[in-house]
């Protein structure tokens, strides 16, 4: 547990330090919401109907961009091999990595995440769901991208694959997150899609920093 | 006790090369026949569906094609399993050969379906339904996993890095079985897996299971030949590999 905390107050000092890293993945995730009605429309009853996609697929893409590189600078600067080499679970370390970056990264996004869907023309009484589920989702996906980002830390081309691999695995995510808001949209209960992303998060927070971690020893064999 | 011998000698290449070898020929004369009685069964024999007409005749390709993707993608998980935990070399070959057959597979499920659809629901492609959706996604995992592996230099590397996203992957699999639950969409309920009634006679069902058999032994065969080609490709320099090529390899 003081592994854990320590690699926690590790990693934020860090992410502060380069704060252009933690500032990169929002920025993205504005300006790619922003440029939709540019290539759709700026019609206010298709932005509302497209609202909640468009947002839940630049949520998707920023947190995927946002861990690229959860593990590579520890990677390069020989740091990882110490955190393989100490006593503590490697899973745990792994997820104490994974929450920092949660934390510095997928935080930020919720709070921007209502204005992004006001501008879309969403009725207000959806951003509370729409910050519950996407606080249920974020998790998920920084676990997945996690899990990306250790299978490629040694690959050739490096993180350019990781959306190939994760993206699939997304799917779920998507189809459970899309749904709550536009139930809630609807004016309708949400209960059932949010318990399913909750439901994952679970999953994926239980398993997912273990199949990190046995990617990341091999990574560094 | 053996078991525990047969399982050792599942480590040493020459022996699965001579296995695989071995088992070829008999997949596929076994697959060729029945995949011509299953074909035959359901092209000629079959009655033409009362509202489909001759139309649906080619569920007698989609459907084993979909099921063998399926099926691949788990021989592909299981065997990179064993050999993520054993350090097996010969499960990794068995998972390495398997990718490529699953995605062709996969792909031939897809481009069925489209040639499917466009007479009976009017479209190639429908977005809204979930079983054509896994499909599409799992044979994106195919490719990712085949990417992943063609980024590495190391072999053994490769081997233990892809195996872990076959195992991550296997998780999407139930989610392709579900969604048929999860989701009500335009495509047909399940035919085939409702022991009690099926909703199809039997004179076209029996046509069906042939073929399912039939590919999946055909798929066997194509395993078996792809193993032995990854197992030369990887033992290249080994003696008993320049004996049997008389020094011919690279």
């Amino acid at each position: 547990m003081e592994s854990f905390l320590l690699i926690l107050r590790r990693d934020f000092r860090l992410a502060f330090r380069r704060w252009s890293e933690l500032a990169t993945p929002l920025m993205f995730f504005v300006i790619v919401a922003s440029l939709f009605p540019l290539a759709a429309s700026p019609d206010a009853s298709q932005l509302r109907d497209s609202g909640s996609a468009v947002l839940w697929m630049s949520a998707l893409l920023s947190s995927l961009l946002a861990l690229d590189g959860l593990f590579r600078a520890d990677a390069e600067d020989g740091s990882m091999e110490q955190l393989i080499l100490s006593p503590a679970p490697l899973g745990l370390i792994v997820l104490a990595k994974i929450l920092a970056h949660w934390v510095v990264s997928g935080v930020p996004l919720l709070l921007l995440a209502p204005l992004i869907a006001l501008s879309f023309y969403l009725p207000a009484d959806a951003l509370p769901t729409l910050i519950i589920a996407l606080a249920l989702a974020t998790p998920t996906l920084s676990v997945l991208a996690a899990i990306g980002a250790a299978l490629t830390v040694s690959a050739r081309g490096g993180g350019a694959i990781i959306g190939l691999l994760v993206l699939p695995l997304t799917a779920p995510v998507l189809i459970f997150g899309t749904r709550a808001t536009e139930l809630a949209v609807t004016g309708e209960s949400t209960l059932g899609p949010l318990y399913l992303l909750a439901a994952l998060a679970v999953f994926a927070l239980s398993l997912g920093p273990l199949a990190a971690s046995a990617a990341v020893k091999v990574a560094m064999e | 006790m053996g078991f525990v011998r047969w399982f050792h000698q599942l480590a040493s290449p020459p022996y699965v090369y001579r296995l695989a070898g071995r088992l070829a020929p008999w997949f596929a004369v076994s697959g060729v026949v029945l995949m011509a009685g299953g074909g035959y069964g359901g092209l000629v024999l079959a009655p033409p569906d009362y509202q489909q007409g001759d139309g649906f005749r080619i569920i007698y390709v989609h459907v084993p094609s979909a099921y063998l993707g399926m099926l691949a993608y788990m021989v592909m998980a299981t065997s990179a399993a064993v050999g993520f935990i054993w350090r097996m070399k010969m499960a990794h070959g068995l998972a390495v050969s398997a990718a490529p057959l699953g995605a062709s597979f996969t792909f031939l499920a897809l481009v069925t379906g489209g040639i499917w659809g466009k007479p009976m629901w009017g479209t190639y492609w429908q977005w809204a339904d979930a079983r054509l959706m896994s499909e599409l996604l799992l044979l994106f995992l195919f490719l990712g996993y085949m990417v992943l592996r063609a980024s590495f230099d190391d072999r053994e590397k490769a081997d233990r890095v892809s195996a872990i996203l076959a195992v991550v992957g296997v998780v999407n699999v139930p989610i392709i079985h579900y969604s048929v639950e999860w989701w009500s969409t335009l495509h047909q309920g399940p035919t085939i897996a409702r022991l009690d009634a099926p909703a199809i006679t039997m004179d076209m069902l029996a046509p069906l299971l042939v073929m399912i058999v039939g590919f999946t032994v055909f798929f066997a065969w194509l395993l078996c030949k792809r193993l032995q080609g990854e197992i030369l490709d990887r033992e290249g320099r080994a003696r008993w590999v320049e004996q049997l090529t008389g020094g011919a390899s690279a």
